[in-house]
């Protein structure tokens, strides 16, 4: 009975949850004008529309820029700031951890504002250098986390095995402490990645005019009506950021099993 | 020449001091143990010689070669460690043949080397496999493979048997033995077991809280303790306040309470030069008990009771009172173990005792 119930209620969290969801996706195939039920019938003309669109297509172009240039930046960065985090005795090195993930505690409106203002400060006008600043600063600490529960993992006295083998402190680690780092690296690059692609409020105030991302285009798209193009793009979106990080998820599981864990 | 000269260094972190003034000569092809409990500075050494940590102060020579300024990757060590430290991404042979990577060695030479090496710690089909796939025995002997594949000059040893199960640490520990003779590299080799010390070294160095106790071959350092540290970590000992009463040529005389005289042959007491308070140590598998009364030939006798019995199968060790004295004795069991409780005669013979002036103490 008492489990009757639960079960009864989860669905009805998980509905909650991912029937809107469900109804973006299911109305992108809808074949009526208006992004609304009754489905009139089935259609991709929706995202021949979204392909047609110069605007949307600048803003994903923009985008997946963005987002590899975030995720390349911040990798490299988290990587190196991990290595010196755990390989080496920083003096401050706690203070250090806690100034490179604050960015994730600091309301991004704030974090937002702040870059901006700093920016005036120094007399540096908005451009798309900025933007992707930004999203550095923001992404830069969920690598560092990943990355760095990894790298604890791996054992110094591997790596001090292949320096008193003749390695230099390099070839060290691109031979043995990289190829089983790789797993934190490559979820790291795709956290900054989706993270970059998703976000609205620090691109907002970022953002150069002329230049729109997706998530800032659909806002500006939305405040006149509502086309379903945008439900469109909304499948497309859901369809690279869920989907992305699982195929990853699923290659860093493979490639950890293949390499021992 | 010496393999490994060390020169009075001293390695200090912040104001702790892990190891004072320390001198040592490692002989060409010898095998030499740090030996002393966790925390004095056996490792530290060892890490200084592999470059892995810099010496506070003097010198490091290997082969002649000062090396203070050698990064470790120039040193041309082998090192294993107490974890294997195998490469988890990497296979069997591919760990093995990493050292020759970075020396001049054509692909064809390597592969012959790498199955040598397989050979001679007899795993020679499990080239393929990944360490995980290996138990730690097995782990351990690709990881000394993969060590003196390169024929280093030193061969450096940390702890390599303690993360074994005890049986097979027994077998690994004759097996690296063999494998070092058969070989003949200088080999250091750290370990806080006394019995791995005794059975494998040329040489043991005691080391206690960053300073050395004691250098010498194993029997030496078992038989003639050179400080009251060195008798009780290795081996059990008991260490009884006596007085020296005459030193006359050859021999010591000592005295204590409730035992008769006992003369020492002066090799087995060399510090000890006048009459004064001594320590006299003895072995606890050197007391002997017999039941009470027994008439003693040439050993001495003393009458004790036995307190506790620590049974162990094939031995007992007993816990016995001597008028004020405690002592511990180790015996293989004849029959039954001396319940306690039980009056016995403990016999004793002069030249398994040894003395050290009470000065001497550390």
């Amino acid at each position: 009975m008492g489990w009757r119930l639960i079960r009864f209620y989860t669905i009805l969290v998980y509905l909650f949850m991912f029937l809107p969801i469900a109804v973006v996706v299911l109305l992108s195939f809808n074949a009526n004008q208006f992004g609304s039920f009754p489905m009139t019938g089935l259609s991709t003309r929706w995202f021949e529309a979204l392909w047609n669109n110069e605007a949307i297509m600048r803003a994903f172009r923009t985008s997946i820029v963005l987002g590899l240039m975030t995720a390349a930046i911040s990798t490299v960065l988290g990587v190196l700031a991990s290595l010196a985090l755990v390989r080496y005795q920083i003096p401050g090195r706690n203070m250090i951890t806690t100034l490179l993930i604050a960015p994730i505690l600091v309301p991004e409106v704030v974090l937002a504002v702040a870059l901006l203002l700093f920016l005036n400060f120094l007399d540096i006008g908005k451009s798309f250098t900025l933007l992707l600043a930004g999203h550095v600063i923001f992404t830069l600490p969920f690598v560092i986390l990943v990355v760095q529960a990894r790298l604890i993992s791996i054992r110094r006295d591997v790596e001090e095995a292949a320096l008193s083998l003749g390695a230099s402190p390099m070839q060290t680690f691109l031979k043995i402490t990289l190829p089983q780092l790789m797993p934190a690296v490559a979820a790291g690059g795709l956290f900054a990645f989706t993270i970059s692609f998703d976000d609205i409020t620090g691109t907002l105030f970022w953002k150069p005019g002329g230049v729109e991302t997706v998530p800032t285009q659909i806002f500006s798209m939305l405040r006149n009506s509502i086309s379903p193009e945008i439900n469109a793009l909304g499948t497309v979106i859901i369809v690279l950021t869920v989907g992305l990080p699982l195929i990853g998820a699923a290659l860093a599981r493979r490639l950890a099993t293949k390499s021992g864990g | 020449m010496s393999a490994v000269t060390l020169n009075n260094i001293v390695k200090r972190f912040g104001d702790y001091t892990a190891v004072h003034q320390m001198s040592l000569d490692i002989e060409e092809g010898s095998f030499v143990t740090l030996l002393g409990p966790s925390g004095c500075g056996k490792t530290t050494t060892l890490r200084m010689i592999a470059g892995l940590l810099d010496p506070s102060e003097g010198e490091i020579a290997i082969k002649g070669k000062r090396v203070n300024d050698v990064p470790i990757h120039k040193r041309n060590l082998g090192l294993v460690f107490q974890n294997y430290a195998l490469f988890p991404h990497k296979t069997v042979a591919d760990n093995v043949a990493f050292g020759l990577n970075y020396r001049n060695v054509s692909k064809e030479d390597a592969r012959r080397k790498v199955a040598e090496a397989l050979d001679l710690v007899q795993l020679p089909d499990l080239g393929g496999r990944y360490p995980k796939e290996l138990s730690g025995g097995q782990q351990q002997r690709i990881a000394l493979a993969r060590a003196i594949v390169i024929e280093p000059d030193v061969l450096l040893l940390d702890e390599p048997l303690s993360a074994l199960d005890a049986n097979l640490r027994e077998d690994m520990r004759v097996e690296l033995k063999r494998i070092q003779q058969s070989i003949g590299v200088t080999t250091v080799f750290v370990t806080h077991d006394q019995t791995e010390a005794l059975a494998m070294s040329d040489k043991i160095i005691v080391m206690s809280e960053g300073r050395v106790e004691q250098i010498g071959a194993p029997e030496e350092v078992y038989n003639t303790p050179a400080s009251e540290f060195v008798a009780q970590f290795l081996g059990a000992s008991n260490l009884l306040s006596a007085s020296c009463t005459g030193v006359s040529g050859g021999e010591i005389a000592v005295e204590l309470p409730g035992f008769p005289r006992i003369v020492i042959p002066k090799q087995r007491a060399p510090t000890v030069s006048a009459p004064g308070p001594v320590r006299l140590i003895i072995r606890a598998e050197r007391l002997v008990l017999k039941p009470e009364g027994t008439v003693a030939g040439e050993e001495l006798g003393v009458d004790a009771a036995v307190e506790n019995v620590d049974y162990q199968g094939q031995s007992a060790r007993y816990f016995l009172r001597v008028g004020e004295q405690q002592l511990q004795a180790i015996n293989m069991i004849d029959d039954h173990p001396f319940p306690a409780g039980s009056k016995v005669t403990v016999q004793l013979r002069a030249k398994d005792c040894a003395a050290l002036p009470v000065e001497a103490r550390t």
